[in-house]
């Protein structure tokens, strides 16, 4: 007891240093900035007065309530999308068709779709909803039904395609991708059925019956309505963390060390036991499952499916956050995908708006271009000169060009959006390919040089006993020293 | 010699007339060959002379044309290698192939994925038993790392080890797989004769601690010559020699083979 004691009086200091513990910086970060957002949107809703009117404003800017519920919809698909490309390797172009499955299958259990059906289970208890026909069923029950539905897809699809190396299956998975897109875009006619509705989508979903908020903001047991993105603020937070967590647990596992061995090395990992097409399908089956909840929360939070949601540069843009944020850290994913997610939807319009509102934009225009282009041409020359700093004046001057063309341009937002995004990947991945907050595995083979490489080259230069020469003199001494006695004469080893 | 008392075969592997072509190519052609157990035997030859293609086909990495392989007293013939691998025929490779950004540790519990058994369910919710196996499983991999002498670096990543430790933790991947036969495929190359020497103790200490059947490729003679009980010599694919160390090195067709083949080298 007493040695113990003295050993903890010496190490306090230390730990008193680390208030928290390092593996739990991130989720309780994460935690404290939900919590606090969500006490912002709960005061500035309900007790207005609470908040000062300029931080109000600011935040309905550039931190609007819907953008962070969709952004986080996006973690959840991004994080599911780890499973598969940053876990077990495998390159997957079509993701969103998981996403698009779990959004219709929600649409399909939670709607008036089926009129000629009435099923119902403690679904929604709106007045209006009670009256439609159609299959209603709970929400929680539905996301797990979505999860089942996409983890048989992700095995249906997987099975005839996982054989493939990555860049055959990376264009297979788009083939998928894009044929969910077409079926669901199409399917107001499949052989003559109405699977969902085409181009219209189905509109509305049902409501959750969740903890929500009266006028007062007293809280209620409720019907969810589509002015109530707070308490689906909370869901999607649960969702998204039960998601993560649970991805994070597995590969900690039994089946996350095969998925990173298979990584590593499909050969060496089949040849220690791994059985491969298993180990993959379940990566792409639990993948599946993350991006069926995602479409569920989808679903619910624009209170409807619709097929232009589903578009390829959806699975462009998960694969994007898996890669910026650090393939195979979750933490590092979590952090892209709420990133890009708020880029997109949020900071690229605004900046946009700003500066179309100031009226400015042919002399910012011009004036980012003549920068733009000063820049990658003193690039240019300092690459000339052999400064092996010059590829980044070159490419920030694209980039700034590209913006300032854009402002020229006056085209649609979207496609300076896309501009800027691309502009950022191909300067992500020219300096930190690793991702903003990479896996320490990844930043290691991507920063450090491999020992192995080095010391094969010395130990080749070392191998001094070619068996030629070990064989003729051997044969020449014929009966020298019999092999036992060697084998006594060494010491042991340890 | 201890040996695996649940066979009754007194091999522990048997290749019946092996055959395996690419193509037109034949390989390794009609080699039937044996591992008795507890025993530790050799295959040499030059270089292309179908040594590997001989293991690749052992572990069910290629198709074989004709012949089947018998573990113990159970056909393996055709099998996947990670079924292979399961049943207890463990291996190394030539040119190290280690999950270079696993840990050692890791890198032997994924040669231990066949033998555990929590799902995904029991992982996600750290159910009791899933917690017990994993620690079963952390404690057998530290008593492997402590068994071929790199028990300190656990926690390091593979790449990082250094080349004759890494060669140590191939093998303590292949024995975490609880392995009735070892495949080594030249285990000591690139090692110095002082490091070969002690590998030929270490060899002998696999054999009678861990109670396999060992086959080894080996290139440098000197080790060959020590620590196998038989061996056998391939040439274009065909056994050309097999007996003692003592015979083979008097055999002319052997001397003839390799001096032949250093004919056309250099």
């Amino acid at each position: 007891m007493t040695v113990s004691d003295i050993a903890t009086v010496t190490q306090a200091p230390k730990q008193r240093r680390s208030f928290v513990k390092p593996s739990m910086r991130w989720p309780l970060g994460l935690l404290v900035a939900a919590v606090a957002f969500f006490l912002f949107y709960y005061f500035d809703t309900y007790f207005a007065r609470a908040v000062p009117d300029q931080f109000s404003d600011f935040m309905h800017q550039w931190l609007p309530l819907l953008s962070v519920n969709e952004a986080l919809v996006y973690v959840m698909c991004a994080v599911g999308l780890n499973v598969v490309v940053g876990y077990a390797g495998l390159l997957d172009l079509g993701f969103v068709a998981f996403w698009a499955i779990g959004g219709y299958t929600a649409g399909w259990l939670m709607s008036g779709f089926f009129h000629t059906l009435n099923f119902r289970f403690f679904g929604s208890a709106f007045t209006k909803v009670n009256e439609i026909p159609g299959i209603h069923i709970n929400f929680w029950t539905v996301l797990v039904a979505a999860g089942l539905i996409c983890a048989l897809f992700g095995v249906i699809i997987g099975a005839p395609t996982l054989r493939l190396r990555s860049d055959y299956l990376a264009l297979v998975t788009l083939g998928f991708g894009e044929i969910t897109y077409e079926v669901f875009y199409n399917g107001n006619n499949v052989f003559g059925k109405n699977i969902s509705n085409g181009t219209q989508g189905i509109t509305p979903v049902d409501s959750v019956r969740f903890f929500g908020f009266d006028q007062t903001g007293a809280l209620t047991w409720k019907d969810l309505g589509p002015f109530d993105a707070l308490p689906k603020f909370v869901i999607f937070v649960g969702l998204a963390a039960i998601v993560m967590f649970a991805s994070m647990r597995i590969r900690e596992g039994r089946l996350g060390r095969a998925w990173l061995a298979i990584r590593e090395d499909e050969l060496a990992a089949s040849s220690m036991g791994v059985p491969l097409m298993p180990t993959k399908l379940k990566a792409y089956a639990i993948g599946a499952v993350a991006g069926g909840i995602g479409g569920v929360a989808f679903a619910i939070h624009v209170s409807g499916v619709l097929p232009d949601r589903f578009r390829f540069d959806i699975s462009i843009t998960l694969l994007a956050m898996v890669v910026l944020g650090g393939m195979g850290n979750v933490w590092g994913v979590t952090i892209g995908a709420l990133v890009l997610a708020w880029t997109n939807s949020t900071a690229l319009p605004q900046v946009q708006k700003a500066i179309t509102e100031s009226g400015a934009d042919v002399e910012v225009g011009t004036t980012l271009v003549v920068v733009g282009v000063a820049l990658a041409v003193l690039g240019v020359v300092l690459m000339i000169r052999g400064v092996s700093g010059g590829l980044l004046p070159v490419f920030i001057g694209v980039l700034v060009v590209v913006i300032g063309g854009a402002l020229l341009y006056k085209g649609p937002g979207t496609s300076f959006q896309f501009l800027v995004f691309g502009s950022v990947l191909v300067l992500m991945m020219l300096f930190r390919r690793e991702g903003l907050i990479p896996e320490a595995r990844t930043r290691l083979v991507l920063r450090e040089q491999e020992r192995t490489d080095a010391e094969g080259l010395g130990a080749d230069m070392e191998d001094v006993a070619p068996e030629l020469e070990a064989l003729t003199d051997e044969a020449i001494h014929v009966g020298g020293v019999a092999p036992t006695q060697m084998i006594d004469g060494k010491e042991t080893k340890r | 010699m201890t040996a695996t008392v649940s066979t009754r075969t007194t091999a522990a592997l048997t290749a019946e007339s092996l055959t395996v072509r690419f193509g037109g190519l034949t390989a390794v052609n009609r080699i039937s060959f044996d591992i008795p157990l507890g025993g530790i035997v050799s295959l040499i030859g030059p270089n292309g002379a179908g040594k590997t293609t001989f293991f690749n086909a052992l572990t069910g990495l290629y198709h074989l044309a004709e012949g089947r392989v018998m573990l113990g007293d159970r056909n393996v013939t055709g099998l996947s290698p990670n079924k292979i691998a399961n049943l207890g025929v463990a291996r190394t490779f030539q040119n190290i192939r280690l999950f270079g950004l696993m840990t050692a540790e890791e890198n032997v519990k994924v040669a231990m994925h066949g033998h555990m058994k929590s799902g995904v369910f029991s992982t996600i919710l750290r159910m009791p038993w899933q917690r017990h196996e994993e620690k079963a499983a952390h404690d057998a991999a530290l008593e492997l790392l402590d068994f071929v002498g790199i028990g300190k670096t656990a926690g390091e990543y593979a790449r990082n080890l250094s080349y004759g430790d890494q060669r140590r933790l191939e093998v303590a991947r292949a024995l975490a797989l609880k392995p009735s036969v070892l495949l080594l495929d030249e285990p000591t190359a690139g090692m110095n004769p002082r490091e070969s020497a002690i590998f030929t103790d270490f060899v002998h200490r696999v054999r009678d601690e861990k109670n396999v059947s060992i086959l080894l490729i080996e290139h440098d003679m000197s080790v060959v010559m020590r620590v196998s009980e038989r061996i056998t010599v391939l040439d274009r694919g065909e056994t050309i020699a097999e007996g003692g160390p003592a015979d083979i090195k008097a055999n002319e067709r052997v001397i003839e083979a390799y001096l032949g083949k250093s004919g056309t080298e250099v």
